[in-house]
């Protein structure tokens, strides 16, 4: 036990999903760890050293191990602490988890920031793009807690993570209600199941400083 | 044992990386399936856009009525279901790590690769070091390895394998361009003689002509786009 809890260090930035979803499973897992914020878009020498490839957080170094990817980290997590696990035993739920967490980094970021703030073929469509992807999700989680079940799990703290600790907070910055609560009651069930739970809520951004800086990020998109 | 073994199809595409690794899980672990084979530069058919509504891509596995899409995916539910002859390290640090390649050869190589397909003439040499820079990241990772999993094949040597040699390559080969030249990258270049003489990968490569023509229109629609 001691072997696992020595030298756990966490390389982050405040407003990164990607970060925080890790801190989530640290913190429900009740590991210590080193936290070393990153102060994005100035990127320290041990970032480059630790990540050479991406140049990204997280980062996480367990005992000179360096582990890189937030699902994959996760995922690490999982299998080195074991109490409170956040992924399903069972291959095929297993699976679905890690195909659900995958959609929502790849296809509903893309529709719900990039896209949508492009909206190259106007913005009632983007927000219909982006709100047909996040359909496949209120499904998911209809009738359910979490999508973990009873407690949260991986799904919960990418999702989560990403939408409404993220994505949510451009969208209100620019004047979107993506995820009405009569489009979406599940998913808006959730969100206050989410908001309920301890180790998650020491990881959302402050909002107004979130909500401010996607709407700059938003800007700098638009113009380019 | 019975109860696995009932109901394994494969719906998947004879020039598709992504479909044939998902072959090379399933010969290697011995597990009888049914194959259905789409022509995805045609047409998606009507079962396809049904078993994968979120990407309508192959491969997509049915097993016991459980639908699996991405080829990542599916490589590691055949690991944990079938458990002999097992594809993935035990250690979650060496697991990770495994999965850090694969995700860099799908993404990382394969969009940089498939670039390099399409650029003129006067773009080509920037193109071929890009794609080059990344190879020799895996040049370093099966240095004094047989294969990346070791002394036998691995998840990681299917993901490579079924992009690199038997897929990109042959749209290099069909542009003129040696990629992956044997004084360069002399790891790989033994990698790729090792793997070739592996028994179900070898059933598991695209016919080298029918598949550089495939990739040449590839390139084509490409470039149409």
């Amino acid at each position: 036990m001691t072997e696992k809890e020595e030298s756990v260090k966490l390389l982050g930035f405040w407003a990164s999903p990607f970060s925080r979803r890790v801190e989530m499973a640290l913190k429900l897992k009740g590991v210590p760890y080193e936290y070393l914020e990153e102060d994005l878009p100035n990127k320290t020498p041990l970032l480059l050293e630790l990540n050479p490839l991406h140049k990204k957080v997280p980062v996480l170094v367990h005992n000179d191990k360096i582990l890189l990817e937030s699902h994959l980290i996760l995922e690490y997590i999982d299998q080195t602490w074991k109490n409170n696990p956040i992924l399903p035993q069972d291959p095929y739920e297993k699976a679905m988890a890690r195909f659900w967490a995958k959609f929502i980094d790849e296809q509903i970021l893309t529709l719900g920031f990039r896209s949508l703030v492009k909206a190259e073929k106007g913005r009632e469509v983007a927000i219909e793009e982006t709100r047909e992807m996040l359909t496949f999700l209120e499904k998911e989680v209809t009738g359910k807690d979490f999508f973990g079940g009873k407690t949260i799990g991986f799904l919960d703290m990418i999702a989560g993570s990403m939408i409404p600790f993220c994505l949510a907070r451009l969208w209100e910055g620019i004047g979107i209600d993506m995820i009405p609560g009569e489009k979406f009651p599940e998913l808006n069930r959730w969100i206050k199941n989410l908001e309920e739970v301890e180790a998650v809520r020491g990881c959302i951004p402050p909002r107004d400083k979130q909500i401010e800086r996607m709407t700059k990020i938003a800007e700098t998109i638009k113009s380019a | 044992m019975a109860e696995k073994e009932e109901g394994v199809k494969l719906i998947g595409s004879w020039a598709s990386p992504f479909s044939r690794r998902v072959e090379m899980a399933l010969k290697l672990k011995g597990v009888p399936y049914d194959y259905l084979d789409e022509d995805y530069l045609v047409v998606k058919s009507p079962l396809l856009l049904q078993l994968n509504p979120v990407y309508k891509k192959v491969p997509v596995l049915v097993h016991n009525g459980k639908i699996l899409p991405e080829s990542q995916l599916i490589l590691e539910y055949i690991d944990q279901t079938w458990t002999n002859n097992p594809i993935l390290p035990q250690d979650p640090y060496e697991k990770a790590m495994a999965r850090f390649w694969a995700k860099f050869v799908d993404e990382q190589v394969t969009l940089i690769g498939l670039r390099s397909l399409v650029k003129s003439e006067k773009r080509i040499d920037v193109a071929i070091e890009e794609v080059r820079e990344l190879i020799m990241l895996l040049e370093n990772q099966i240095t004094e390895k047989k294969f990346f999993g070791g002394e036998t094949i691995g998840f990681l040597d299917m993901v490579v394998g079924s992009m690199i040699p038997f897929c990109l390559a042959r749209g290099w080969e069909g542009m003129g361009i040696d990629m992956i030249p044997e004084e360069k990258f002399p790891e790989l270049n033994r990698w790729i003689k090792n793997l070739k003489e592996i028994e179900i990968v070898k059933e598991c490569i695209p016919d080298r002509e029918k598949h550089i023509e495939h990739m040449m229109k590839i390139v084509g629609r490409i470039k149409a786009a």
